[in-house]
């Protein structure tokens, strides 16, 4: 088990997170290759139906990540989304999917180290609870 | 209790001088203790309606998506409703669903609707055969029984914790007021269930939910669930399998919730519609409470404030952002 490697969605607003990721890249800052990454243009994009339907289709982990609150490039994208995050993960827990697989963060777009440490914490978080089970498609 | 015959007096008064066009109300249904929508358009039409323990529908429903027409194609309807009925409204006309001057809204003070599969717990499963509510308590009559049940015993769960039976906005308030009630554990349901274990949330979800056979009775009757094309109906892109897998099911259980988010009153009407029995307010409670909690907000109450998730306030809680 111990060299499972976790598939982790990143789903990345364009202006700030995908920057900061951009930033680390450039930076050569090192991060664990577990995630893949989804751009949209705004936190404020991410439908809970995204969320839902990667771990239905079997991603272990799932982490959002958009600008700080103040700095939404459309003003108010990331206002709206924390709303709606701010619902969705506790209502998450409640159905007893553990709250370490989808996780939420600002990065913005100079954050290249914080980028690299979120991951890397979204990463280890998920290694810890092991393979997604709950909520994946049996077909 | 007459109620009853005030709500017969002004509907039937409405439909005389007060220009409306028909009275959408209860009337008995078809087996006992139960109820069904009437449309009553002639002043003997009205003499049909009820308000009793088994008026669970919330008719608001008809002012919405694809029934709409049945309220409004430029027809002035009355309506009966409770005091989460009422909420529906009030929701629904700052959502621009109904417009104020084609409705007369017509209040009535609730003392909860019963649950029929707790009548049944206590009949032993017997069918119930007559059935007559007289306030406080219920009495139901069948086959080798005849009893007296005390109404706080069977009632539906979403009206255990009501707080406001009353309705808020009302053109005509029939009988006396409730007032607000002072429940004390509102969310007592679902602060117990999030005391157990993750695992253990789990097993209960899922035996709950794998019950569920897609039916959507629980979307069709709800007044905050109006969407011309819902999403589990889309193809193109097909946001999730029309299958009774679980993970189809918990997640079109999960987002219809979330689509509700700031907009359901509770009202228990899905709960009711559903025909495996599934306790689906749990999950609905469950949000309203995250929602009462972090945003302050009670849906339906202020008739002014935008419904909470299309609103927000810079400095709000965010916990459950990484650090
Ligand atoms: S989700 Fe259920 S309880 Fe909420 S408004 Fe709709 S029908 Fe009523
Ligand atoms: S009414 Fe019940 S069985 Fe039908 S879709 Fe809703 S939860 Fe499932």
């Amino acid at each position: 088990m111990n060299d499972w490697q976790p598939k982790i969605l990143a789903i990345l607003c364009t202006w700030c997170s995908y920057a900061g990721a951009d930033l680390a890249g450039v930076s050569r800052i090192q991060y664990p290759p577990n995630i893949r990454v989804v751009k949209v243009p705004c936190s404020g994009r991410v439908d809970p139906l995204f969320i839902m339907k990667s771990l239905q289709s079997g991603y272990d982990g799932i982490l959002v990540s958009g600008c700080h609150p103040g700095d939404c490039h459309y003003m108010s994208g990331n206002f709206v989304a924390r709303r709606r995050f701010a619902v969705l993960k506790p209502l998450l827990e409640f159905i007893g999917i553990e709250p370490d697989r989808v996780q939420f963060s600002w990065v913005s777009a100079g954050e290249g180290e914080r980028f690299a440490q979120v991951v890397t914490k979204v990463t280890e978080d998920v290694k810890k609870l092991g393979p997604a089970k709950r909520l994946v498609k049996q077909v | 209790m007459n109620i009853q015959q005030e709500l017969r007096d002004a509907a039937r008064k409405l439909l005389a001088e007060g220009g409306v066009d028909q009275i959408i109300g209860w009337s008995s249904g078809s087996l006992p203790m139960s109820s069904t929508p009437l449309f009553a358009a002639t002043k003997e039409e009205a003499d049909d309606l009820i308000f009793d323990a088994t008026c669970g529908s919330n008719l608001t429903v008809y002012f919405t998506k694809d029934r709409r027409q049945i309220a409004r194609d430029g027809k002035k309807s009355g309506v009966v409703v409770k005091g989460c009925d009422a909420r529906s409204i009030v929701l629904n006309l700052k959502e621009n669903q109904i417009k104020r001057d084609d409705v007369v809204i017509i209040g009535v003070p609730c003392d909860g609707i019963i649950d029929r599969s707790k009548v049944e717990d206590k009949t032993g499963g017997r069918e119930v055969l007559e059935f007559s509510d007289n306030g406080k308590n219920i009495s139901v009559k069948g086959r080798g029984f005849d009893i007296d049940i005390p109404r706080t015993e069977v009632l539906s769960d979403s009206c255990i914790s009501c707080v406001h039976p009353d309705a808020g906005m009302s053109d005509i308030f029939i009988g006396e007021p409730r007032g607000e009630q002072k429940t004390k554990d509102q969310y007592l349901s679902v602060e117990q269930f999030e005391e157990l274990s993750a695992e253990e949330r789990w097993e209960r979800t899922k035996q709950e939910y794998s019950k569920c056979i897609r039916c959507y009775a629980c979307r069709n009757v709800c007044p905050s669930c109006y969407c011309n094309e819902c999403f589990v109906d889309q193809n193109d892109p097909q946001w999730i399998g029309k299958t009774l897998d679980l993970s189809d099911t918990i997640i079109f259980h999960v987002i219809r919730n979330l689509h509700v988010a700031g907009r359901c009153v509770e009202c228990g009407s899905c709960e009711r519609a559903c025909p495996m029995d599934i306790r689906l307010l749990l999950l609905n409670r469950k949000v309203a409470k995250e929602v009462a909690e972090r945003f302050g907000m009670e849906t339906g109450v202020d008739p002014d404030a935008k419904p909470a998730m299309s609103d927000f306030r810079e400095g709000e809680k965010q916990d459950f952002i990484m650090g």
